[in-house]
């Protein structure tokens, strides 16, 4: 039998196994939580520096100016849109993958992008896009006269589909790898017609691997700026180009973090909404 | 091909089965049965007839083909060649969502984001059944399997024989014309597979469905079922009561396959007579046996007799005792005569008299063949 630990040992092997994590997760997520949120009580000196004094006034701006609010509503509006055509465009494909002889090569495609920059695969959406652009030349081509696309919305949702569908497909593609077929015999045997039979029995098996693919997806497409700056102009503004805003040239980084504050908010709110329609599992599952 | 003899009644042989009066209905029919994988015929030409209220098992080694044809009768598989009949409808096409048949998996496939009661109301619910009926209905399997008060447990939370029930009850709560069970017990260990055997005998008889039962597992087979299809190779090497598969094995591979055999070459001289490597051989009967015929002569471990004096017995011959295995309830001699090894088994029970003595190493005996016991295996050079 071992002797009891004394406190000390006891705090030393605490230290030891939770410690390096927990100091990670202290060091580069609670510690610069925190900073910005000091920093989003703190009003605007002379230099866009924060200095006090302290106050919600940031806050009240935000939430008493229509065009903030219009700016996280339209942000949140984009971002749930795109999330929603990459998941129906990703879903398929992932099955297609899973099922496919050449996976391995489909998934080297799917992954490929992120072989070059990100600003890069965003400027080449300009090329597709831009007048003498790749796709007024396809349209030229058929005899039909070519088309304003840059900027558009239109280009901002086919460039964030475009960034953040492997986001989602990677997941999923987990997920179904891992379906356990026998359960669509088992549902078919049980008097199922086929569609039927694959939402009670085959759907339910991916929610894991759709619920992380959503969150990976909607939470950077919500807060990007660099796609809608450039391919939006000055056309389309989301909470990410204002919060990039006030920490550059309005040169307010005290309103800039309480704009950061509300949209980490935000998503935690639909975090904690969806934890509980789903009870104690649903955050199981998410994890 | 193969044929067999008869070396006496059936009936004669077998006392104790329990006794079932089964219907003439047939409830599933093979017909000229064919599946090829590839190159492979995994199902060769099966026709069959599987009659209402029988237990009927398909036995054989893994990849004889036995899960296959389980598939086409639920309708996974497609045959190639060949029709499949159920309640005398013709099925062969015909989608497994739509057949009155259920099936028991060998993993159970229980969905394990449903409960207990939401897994066996499943079929209820795809048939639109009405709420209450459906609930009367789910209790009623529940209480059957002897899972009542499992209602809401989810399958991860269950013993491995308690899911099995849950697949068990799932299917039967839809009241199929046969129930079709893939190996549903080979995954539970052996003190529960026995308990089992004996829940599922009971159930059966209880309900009247026809069970279609595949297993490798010979003992299983010959517990439970009333009659037996011995696959070898995608064909079926014998067919009959499950006395008849053990008592009068035709082939070589069904000797083999159900408990252990002796198997010693045989040259027929006479109907009656053959000549052995042990030495000249009288018969039980003589009927089809053809001089000069090359056979193969079955004997069951068991049925061997052993003394350590000469019995005044046809076909006795001396053996020296190889090895000694000791089981528990058995006495596993190996004996070899002449180059050739038996086995016989002998029951250890203590008792010291002609035909019953126990036999030590290296120990010179007698070996009795008894003729009725012997079967007579004549099968072609191309089986």
């Amino acid at each position: 039998m071992r002797e009891a630990a004394t406190p000390a040992q006891r705090l030393r092997r605490v230290l030891l196994t939770v410690g390096p994590g927990a100091f990670w997760l202290v060091l580069f997520v609670l510690v610069p939580t925190l900073i910005v949120l000091v920093v989003s009580l703190m009003s605007r000196g002379s230099l866009g520096q924060p200095v006090p004094p302290f106050g919600l006034h940031n806050y009240v701006r935000f939430f008493s100016d229509p065009l903030f609010l219009e700016i996280i509503g339209r942000s949140l509006w984009i971002g749930f849109w795109s999330t929603l055509l990459v998941m129906l465009l990703g879903y398929p494909l992932a099955f297609y993958i899973a099922q496919s002889r050449y996976k391995e090569v489909l998934l080297l495609l799917v992954v490929i992008p992120f072989f070059t920059n990100f600003l890069i695969r965003v400027y080449a959406w300009i090329v597709v896009f831009q007048k003498e652009g790749l796709l007024n030349a396809l349209i030229t081509a058929f005899g039909l006269p070519p088309g304003e696309f840059l900027p558009s919305t239109l280009a901002v949702y086919v460039a964030t589909v475009y960034t953040y569908l492997p986001f989602f497909v990677l997941p999923l593609y987990a997920a179904v790898e891992r379906i356990d077929w026998s359960l669509l015999e088992a549902a078919y045997d049980l008097g199922a017609r086929p569609v039927r039979a694959f939402f009670e029995a085959i759907f339910p098996q991916t929610l894991p691997g759709l619920l992380a693919g959503f969150l990976l997806v909607f939470i950077p497409a919500v807060g990007t700026f660099v796609i809608a700056d450039l391919l939006g102009g000055g056309k389309v503004t989301l909470v990410g180009n204002l919060i990039q805003l006030q920490f550059g040239s309005a040169q307010n980084w005290a309103f800039g973090s309480a704009a950061s504050m509300v949209l980490m908010a935000m998503v935690l709110l639909g975090l904690w909404l969806y934890a509980r329609t789903q009870g104690e599992r649903g955050l199981d599952r998410l994890v | 091909m193969a044929v067999a003899r008869r070396l006496c009644p059936v009936e004669m042989l077998f006392r104790g089965r329990r006794e079932r009066k089964l219907g003439d209905s047939v409830a599933v029919r093979l017909e000229g049965v064919t599946k090829r994988f590839g190159d492979v015929r995994a199902v060769d030409n099966v026709s069959l007839e599987v009659r209402d209220g029988e237990f009927f098992s398909l036995l054989g080694p893994s990849g004889c083909g036995k899960t296959t044809l389980l598939r086409m009768i639920a309708g996974f598989d497609t045959p190639d060649e060949g029709r499949i009949l159920i309640g005398g409808r013709d099925m062969t096409g015909v989608p497994p969502y739509l057949r009155p048949v259920n099936t028991v998996f060998q993993s159970y496939a229980l969905f394990p984001h449903m409960n207990v009661e939401q897994n066996i109301a499943f079929g209820l619910r795809m048939k639109r059944m009405p709420k209450e009926e459906i609930a009367r209905r789910v209790a009623w399997a529940l209480e059957l399997v002897n899972l009542s008060g499992f209602e809401k447990r989810r399958p991860d939370q269950m013993s491995g024989g308690q899911r099995q029930r849950v697949a068990l009850a799932r299917a039967l709560v839809n009241e199929p014309e046969v129930l079709l069970l893939d190996e549903p017990l080979s995954a539970l260990d052996l003190k529960l597979r026995q308990e089992l055997r004996v829940d599922l005998m009971n159930l059966q008889e209880q309900l009247g469905i026809t069970f279609i039962f595949v297993t490798h597992d010979q003992e299983e087979a010959l517990v439970m079922s009333d009659r037996i299809a011995v696959m070898n190779k995608g064909r079926i090497e014998q067919l009959g009561p499950t006395e008849e598969i053990y008592e009068l094995p035709k082939t070589a591979f069904v000797a083999r396959f159900i408990g252990d055999s002796n198997l010693i070459p045989a040259k027929v001289l006479e109907p009656r007579r053959v000549r052995t490597p042990l030495g000249e051989f009288v018969l039980d009967e003589d009927d089809a046996l053809v001089p000069g015929q090359e056979v193969l002569l079955s004997i069951r471990p068991e049925k061997i007799r052993l003394f350590r004096e000469r019995p005044n017995l046809p076909n006795v011959f001396r053996a020296k005792v190889d090895d000694i295995i000791y089981t528990g309830s058995e006495n596993l001699y190996i004996l070899l005569a002449d180059g050739q090894r038996l086995m016989c088994e002998t029951l250890n029970h203590d008792i010291q008299e002609p035909g019953h003595e126990e036999f030590d190493y290296d120990e010179e005996i007698w070996v009795a063949l008894t003729p009725e016991k012997l079967v007579v295996i004549q099968e072609e050079a191309d089986a």
